[in-house]
């Protein structure tokens, strides 16, 4: 593997990424809203429903659908503390999944589709990077940069949940387990499943758009696991977590043999 | 000494029912500037596709500097440099980033990289916007700026598609003189796709024109104007007193003059059989007693070639 003209390729695509606004905004807004807005708009709400005379009384009606799991965790808190707990550490647990998700379908519609849009792909293809190479980089570029913002939105995230929760809680409540799991072993896997959904799809739009609009449905996924929790179905526990970042890092393994078998420089060349 | 650097023996690529290259059999020589002449869709840039590798051809062999294209691609791509038809270039980077990173894929000595890039865009007249974003330039710039791309890596064999179409013709000749360079001094073999017939006339050693994915003629833009123009135009200059019996004396020979002369100033112009007329027609004018000047045959150029070839529809 020639890893000098990997780099070359992982940069210029990031590069070129960064100066699309379309990819550079949905990667600010959604980490700002998720994950700083939100820890204090939950952290808060009791408080604010408590003073507006509304207490939180249908939080009771949501836990008493929760598995037995989730009420054992939450247990040894207060009403309010268990809302806070409970929308902080479990209910956002497969939002954050969207994050890497978004980051890397959003980087690889841009690197795959978009290049196409571009027709900047031809004078990659004329270089002496071999098929493997050149299918590798067009993956790990996208893929580190969804990991590394994940990692970085985790951060952020456990630092603002910590602090919107201190008035309440009184210590350092988060991550548990469960979350270090996800960010370690499901998120990494995340990201790859939406690299190769979007490797997919690119080779058959029009455009970046086009292979953007149409790779969000990858998302649906996540959306069930988050309405599967909320319904109560089933709780983010750390048994879950590793069992479904087993199942993607499956898929991806699955899907990612089968792209790069196709991945030829020729099929490229007519399909591009 | 001369030796084939292109081999290209029965190559044919199918685009499901278009043939877009068929059975294709030419050599180039070392050092050449190869014209590769024929009209959008004849088959010329799937043929540098397949020359480099980056396509697979339905049936038939290509070997380019000793390497197999199929089986020795990126060995091969590190010693070729390609012009695409389209610049290609990432308008969101500078153009100063657009060469270093290819230099980075063409696997320029790290230590090279800066040096060669500044000779680059120096020699292209792009130094001074060489930190401005792509998209900001014209289409000439985006043109020369591929260019130097193309000849980071030093290439042993050059393939330039349509490499002036979008240039004005100052930038055009600055083209041509480089790819002369190339070619006489640096020993470069250029393969040059073209359309435009009065480039390829100026500039190649020989020329291959194409045909719906077929080669229709092959050699020296003297030898194909010699075997596919049969006609000559010629420019008679006599005494101006002569001048009307000149005119009188040419429609006595239609087996020699082709088309009636025209008159323009000073100047006879007419269209002889072929160029065995010459003597002839020489030795009629001076026997009746006309005091010729000049008899002056205007050279058939590949334009005329092209035409010929093309069923003389156009």
């Amino acid at each position: 593997m020639n890893t000098r003209a990997i780099v070359a390729i992982v940069r210029k695509d990031l590069k070129v990424a960064v100066q699309n606004k379309g990819v550079v905004l949905p990667m600010i807004i959604l980490p700002l809203i998720l994950f700083v807005i939100f820890p204090w708009i939950m952290a808060y709400a009791p408080s604010w429903a408590n003073a507006a005379g509304t207490p939180f009384s249908n939080m009771d009606e949501i836990l008493s659908r929760m598995p037995v799991g989730l009420l054992n965790e939450l247990s040894g808190y207060t009403a309010d503390q268990q809302m806070i707990v409970f929308a902080l550490v479990y209910m956002l647990a497969p939002m954050f999944l969207i994050m890497p998700l978004m980051v890397s379908s959003v980087l690889a519609a841009d690197s795959f589709a978009g290049e196409k849009e571009r027709k900047t792909l031809e004078a990659l293809l004329y270089t002496p990077t071999t098929d493997r190479e050149l299918f590798a980089a067009k993956l790990l570029g996208a893929w580190m940069a969804a990991v590394v913002v994940a990692f970085l939105s985790f951060i952020i995230y456990a630092v603002m949940v910590n602090a919107a929760g201190w008035h309440s809680l009184g210590h350092i409540f988060f991550p548990n387990w469960m979350w270090i799991a996800l960010v370690l072993w499901v998120t990494p896997a995340v990201a790859g499943l939406g690299l190769v959904v979007m490797v997919f799809v690119s080779v058959r739009a029009q455009g970046f758009q086009d292979a953007y609009q149409t790779g969000g449905l990858v998302v649906l996924p996540v959306l069930l696991l988050m309405i599967g929790q909320i319904s109560g179905v089933m709780y983010f526990s750390l048994g879950l977590v590793l069992f479904v970042g087993l199942v993607i890092w499956l898929i991806d393994v699955g899907l990612l043999w089968f792209a790069g078998k196709g991945f030829r420089r020729g099929e490229l060349m007519t399909k591009f | 000494m001369s030796f084939p650097v292109i081999q290209i023996s029965s190559l044919s690529r199918r685009f499901g029912e278009k043939q877009a290259v068929d059975q294709l059999t030419l050599d180039v020589q070392a050092g050449e500037i190869f014209g590769f002449l024929g009209h959008n869709g004849a088959g010329k840039t799937t043929t540098v596709r397949l020359l480099n590798g980056v396509l697979e051809p339905t049936s038939g062999q290509a070997c380019v500097l000793g390497l197999d294209p199929q089986t020795e691609g990126p060995a091969l791509r590190a010693r070729t440099g390609v012009l695409t038809e389209t610049p290609s270039l990432d308008e969101r980077l500078t153009a100063r980033d657009n060469l270093s990173i290819y230099a980075d894929l063409y696997n320029v000595p790290r230590a090279d990289v800066p040096g060669r890039v500044n000779s680059l865009l120096t020699e292209f007249e792009l130094a001074e916007r060489a930190d401005e974003k792509v998209g900001g330039y014209s289409k000439g710039m985006k043109q020369r700026l591929a260019l130097a791309r193309a000849l980071l890596h030093k290439p042993e064999v050059l393939f330039l598609d349509e490499p002036t179409a979008a240039l004005d013709p100052v930038a055009a000749r600055h083209v041509h003189s480089l790819v002369e360079n190339l070619a006489r001094r640096e020993g470069c073999t250029v393969f040059l796709c073209t359309h435009n017939l009065v480039e390829a006339q100026k500039l190649c050693d020989r020329v291959a024109v194409m045909e719906h994915g077929k080669l229709v003629a092959l050699g020296t833009p003297s030898d194909l104007t010699r075997q596919y123009v049969k006609r000559l135009d010629v420019d008679l200059e006599v005494d101006p007193s002569q001048m009307e019996s000149a005119l009188q004396i040419l429609q006595e020979y239609p087996q020699l003059v082709i088309s009636p002369p025209k008159q323009e100033k000073e100047i006879l112009s007419m269209t002889l059989s072929g160029r065995e007329s010459i003597p002839e027609l020489l030795s009629v004018l001076v026997q009746r007693g006309l005091r010729v000047y000049r008899l002056a045959p205007q050279e058939a150029n590949l334009e005329e070639v092209y035409f010929a070839l093309n069923g003389g529809a156009q």
